[in-house]
C-alpha cells in the first residue's frame, strides 16, 4: 500500500514537473517574440565623418543589442560598399548601442583585422571601456602560428605509411612478448617488482569472482549439448552415448573455450581499461620515473593470475557442464544416474581432461597479454580507453579461436 | 521589485561525504558583481563547497539561493538556471576526445543558434582571451597542465555566464599568465557584470582580485571569517589562523622563538 502511494506521488510529481517545464518553455518563447518585436536589432552603418583637419574618419555607427542571441550583421556586409582609400582612421559611434556581449567583441576584432588589412588605424577609444579592455586583453598574447601543416598525400604513400605502421605495431608486439618472457624469468628467480597485495587482489578478481558466471554458462552449455545429442541419439536408441558426447565435448573443447570467451569479455576488457586509464592519467609514466617497470608491476601479475586461474575455472566448467548434461540425460533420456557417471568415466580419459586444462592455461596467457598490451599502448584520451577495451576483447577471442584450431591439428598429428 | 544585491546566498549549509563531515553550517552571501575568494588550507573543503554551489553534490542540510530563488539541483539540471553558471574545474576537465576548439564550441552549439563561422570566431576570441589563440586544433593531451587549465577557463566563459566558479585557476600557471588571469577575471566582472567565486591559495591574486574572502578552517569545520583580505590581514580581532595564512606563516615564525 505504502509502495503504491509512493508510486502515485512520484507520478504526480513527475507530471507536474513536465507541465511546468512546458509552461516555462512557452513563456520563454513568448518572451523572445516580444523581444524581437521591439526594434533593437543590432545594426551597423559605415559613414565618413569629419575629424577637424586632414582626411575624414570612417565611422561605424553601432546600434541595438549586440549580443550573441541576436542576428548580427557581418563586417563584410557593412563595408561592402566602402572605399577605405580616402580615410586614415576607423572610429566607432556607440550612441545608439543598447547592450553588448561577446557578439560585439568578435565584431570589433574583425574590424581591427580589416582595418589593418586596409592600412587604417583602428581607434577603439569611443567604445565602452569594457569592450576596449576585453579586446586588448585578447590581443595581448600573439596567435600561435606554428600549426602542423595539413598533409595531403596520394594513396600510394597512404598504403606505404599504413604498412610501416603495421610493421611497427608487429615489432612492438614482439618487444612486448619478449619483455614479458624476460620478466617471467625475473619472477621465477624472485627478482620481479610487484606487490603481493596486487597479486592476491587480481587472483581473487580473475578467479573466485568469475566462478558464478563461468559455472552458469557452462551448465547451460552442457545442457544444450546434451539436449541436441539426446534428440539425435534416441533415433538409434543409443541414449547412453549422450554421456560420451557431453564428456568429450566439454573436457576437450568447450570448457576451455567457454571459459576463455567469458574471461576475455570480463577480465581482458577490465585489464585494458585499468591500464589504459592509468596511461591517460600519466600513472604509468610515474611508475617508470621511479624505475618500476610497468611490465613487471602491471602486466606480470595479471598474466600470472590468468595462467593460474584459467585452469581452475576450466576444471570448474568441466564439472558443471557434465552436471548440466546429466540433468538432461537423467531427465529426458533413458539413462540412470549411475549409468551416466560410469559412461563418463569410461569415455573421458585423463588425457582428454589434461588437453582441455592445458589449452585453458594458454588461453589465459592470450587474454592477459591482449588486455595488457592494448592498455599499455592506449592513447591519451577517454575514447582510446574504450577502444583499448574493445580491441582487447576482439584480439583475445580471435587468438583463442586461432589457437584452438592450431591445437586441434597439433593434437591430431601427435595422436593425443 | 528592486533587485536585491545578493546574487548568491548560502544558508546553514552542511557538507559531508557519508559520515565524514567536511563543513558545518556555513553562512555567507556573494553580492552581484563581486569577486569572492574562498581560501583555506589544502583539503579543507573548498572544492567540495564549489561542487555544492553548482549542484554536483547534495548538501546534507542547508539551502542555497540564487537571486533569491532556492536552488534545487534536481529540478533544474540542464535548465536555463544552470546555463548561468560557468565552471572551471580544478583539473581543467576538458573532454579529452575533442580538440580544444570543439570543447569550447560544444556549449555554443548546444545552447545558441550561431552559424558555424560565428562559432569559430567566438571560439578563437575566447581562446585569445586566455592567451591560447591558435591552439584550437590541439587535443587536450597535447597541452601542458597550465594550458589545459586556461582552455578550461575559455570553455567556462563560452556562454558569457552570469556567475563564474573557478577552482584554483592559477595553479600551475607561470606568474605572467597568472597575472593575466587575474586581469581577465576583473575584466569579465566589469564587462559582463559577472559574479565570480574563486577558490585560490595564491596570495598575490587574493589581494589583487578579492572583494571579499571567505576562510574555511578544517579544524573547526566552519568559516572563520569573511571580509576584504586587505582589511583582514591587519585586523587584530580576526582569528590569527587567517592572518597567518595571509602572511604565509610569518606569524608562526615570529611567535616560535617566544614559545621556546
Ligand atoms: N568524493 C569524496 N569522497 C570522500 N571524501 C572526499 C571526497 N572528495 C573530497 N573528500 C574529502 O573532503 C575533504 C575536502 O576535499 P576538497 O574539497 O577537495 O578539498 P580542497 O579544499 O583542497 O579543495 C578532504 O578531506 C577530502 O579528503
Ligand atoms: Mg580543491
Amino acid at each position: 500500500m505504502l509502495y503504491l502511494k509512493r508510486v502515485v506521488v512520484q507520478a504526480v510529481g513527475g507530471l507536474h514537473g513536465y507541465i511546468s517545464l512546458q509552461w516555462q518553455a512557452k513563456e520563454r518563447q513568448w518572451r523572445i517574440k516580444t523581444m524581437t518585436r521591439t526594434n533593437n536589432k543590432p545594426a551597423c552603418t559605415a559613414q565618413s565623418g569629419s575629424s577637424g583637419s586632414g582626411p575624414p574618419d570612417l565611422v561605424l555607427r553601432l546600434s541595438g543589442r549586440w549580443s550573441l542571441a541576436e542576428q548580427r550583421p557581418a563586417l563584410s556586409e557593412v563595408v561592402a560598399e566602402v572605399d577605405a582609400s580616402g580615410h586614415k582612421t576607423l572610429r566607432f559611434d556607440v550612441d545608439a548601442l543598447q547592450s553588448w556581449d561577446t557578439g560585439l567583441l568578435i565584431f570589433v576584432r574583425s574590424c581591427q583585422d580589416w582595418a589593418e588589412a586596409q592600412g587604417l588605424i583602428c581607434e577603439l577609444a569611443d567604445l565602452p571601456e569594457g569592450v576596449q579592455n576585453m579586446v586588448s586583453l585578447s590581443r595581448e598574447v600573439p596567435k600561435n602560428r606554428n600549426m602542423p601543416e595539413k598533409q595531403v598525400r596520394d594513396w600510394l604513400s597512404g598504403v606505404g605509411e599504413h604498412s610501416i605502421g603495421m610493421f611497427d605495431g608487429l615489432m612492438r608486439y614482439f618487444t612486448f612478448t619478449g619483455e614479458l618472457v624476460l620478466d617471467l624469468f625475473a619472477f621465477l628467480t624472485g627478482r620481479a617488482q610487484m606487490r603481493r597485495k596486487d597479486c592476491l587482489f587480481i587472483l581473487q578478481n580473475t578467479g573466485a569472482m568469475a566462478v558464478p558466471i563461468v559455472a552458469l554458462l557452462s551448465f547451460l552449455t552442457g545442457l544444450i549439448i546434451a539436449f541436441i545429442g539426446v534428440i539425435q541419439l534416441q533415433k538409434f536408441a543409443a541414449d547412453i552415448y549422450v554421456a560420451d558426447l557431453v564428456g568429450l565435448a566439454m573436457t576437450r573443447e568447450l570448457a576451455a573455450v567457454m571459459a576463455g570467451v567469458i574471461m576475455a569479455g570480463r577480465t581482458g576488457a577490465a585489464f585494458a581499461a585499468q591500464i589504459g586509464s592509468m596511461q591517460v592519467n600519466e600513472e604509468v609514466d610515474a611508475l617508470t620515473t621511479f624505475g618500476i617497470s610497468p611490465m613487471q608491476f602491471l602486466v606480470l601479475p595479471r598474466v600470472i593470475a590468468m595462467v593460474l586461474m584459467m585452469p581452475l575455472l576450466c576444471v570448474c566448467a568441466n564439472l558443471v557442464g557434465i552436471l548440466g548434461g546429466m540433468v538432461v540425460a537423467v531427465g529426458i533420456a533413458d539413462v540412470t544416474l549411475v549409468q551416466y557417471i560410469n559412461q563418463i568415466d569410461s569415455a573421458v580419459s585423463t588425457t582428454d581432461f589434461a588437453v582441455g586444462v592445458f589449452k585453458s592455461a594458454v588461453f589465459g596467457v592470450i587474454i592477459a597479454m591482449a588486455g595488457c598490451y592494448r592498455g599499455l599502448y592506449c592513447g591519451k584520451d577517454a575514447a582510446s580507453v574504450g577502444l583499448a577495451a574493445t580491441s582487447a576483447v576482439v584480439t583475445a577471442i580471435t587468438w583463442i579461436v586461432i589457437a584452438d584450431a592450431v591445437f586441434a591439428v597439433l593434437f591430431h598429428i601427435l595422436g593425443i | 521589485m528592486e533587485p536585491s544585491t545578493e546574487k548568491i546566498s548560502v544558508k546553514d549549509l552542511s557538507m559531508a561525504y557519508g559520515d565524514f563531515v567536511v563543513m558545518r553550517s556555513l553562512n555567507f552571501s556573494v553580492k552581484r558583481g563581486e569577486v569572492k575568494v574562498i581560501m583555506g588550507g589544502s583539503g579543507c573543503g573548498k572544492s567540495t563547497l564549489l561542487k555544492h554551489m553548482i549542484g554536483l553534490e547534495r548538501s546534507s542540510s542547508g539551502e542555497i539561493f540564487y537571486d533569491g530563488e532556492l536552488f534545487r539541483p534536481d529540478a533544474t539540471a540542464g535548465d536555463a538556471f544552470c546555463r548561468r553558471f560557468g565552471v572551471l574545474f580544478q583539473g581543467g576537465a576538458l573532454w579529452t576526445s575533442m580538440t580544444v576548439a570543439e570543447n569550447i564550441a560544444l556549449p555554443l552549439e548546444s545552447y545558441t543558434r550561431l552559424r558555424a563561422s560565428e562559432i569559430r570566431e567566438v571560439v578563437e576570441f575566447k581562446l585569445s582571451l586566455v592567451g591560447l589563440a591558435g591552439f584550437g586544433h590541439r587535443y587536450p593531451s597535447e597541452l601542458s597542465g597550465g594550458m589545459r587549465k586556461r582552455a578550461g577557463l575559455a570553455r567556462a566563459i563560452a556562454l558569457d555566464p552570469q556567475i563564474l566558479f573557478f577552482d584554483e585557476p592559477s595553479a600551475g600557471l607561470d606568474p605572467l599568465s597568472s597575472r593575466r588571469l587575474d586581469d581577465l577575471i576583473l575584466e569579465l566582472r566589469a564587462a559582463l557584470g559577472a559574479t565570480v567565486v574563486v577558490v585560490t591559495h595564491e596570495l598575490a591574486s587574493i589581494f589583487a582580485i578579492a572583494d571579499s574572502a571567505l576562510f574555511l578552517d578544517a579544524e573547526t569545520k566552519s568559516a572563520l571569517c569573511d571580509g576584504n583580505p586587505n582589511d583582514l590581514i591587519d585586523d587584530p580581532t580576526v582569528d590569527s589562523k587567517v592572518r597567518n595564512f595571509l602572511k604565509r606563516g610569518e606569524l608562526d615564525q615570529a611567535t616560535a622563538p617566544a614559545i621556546k
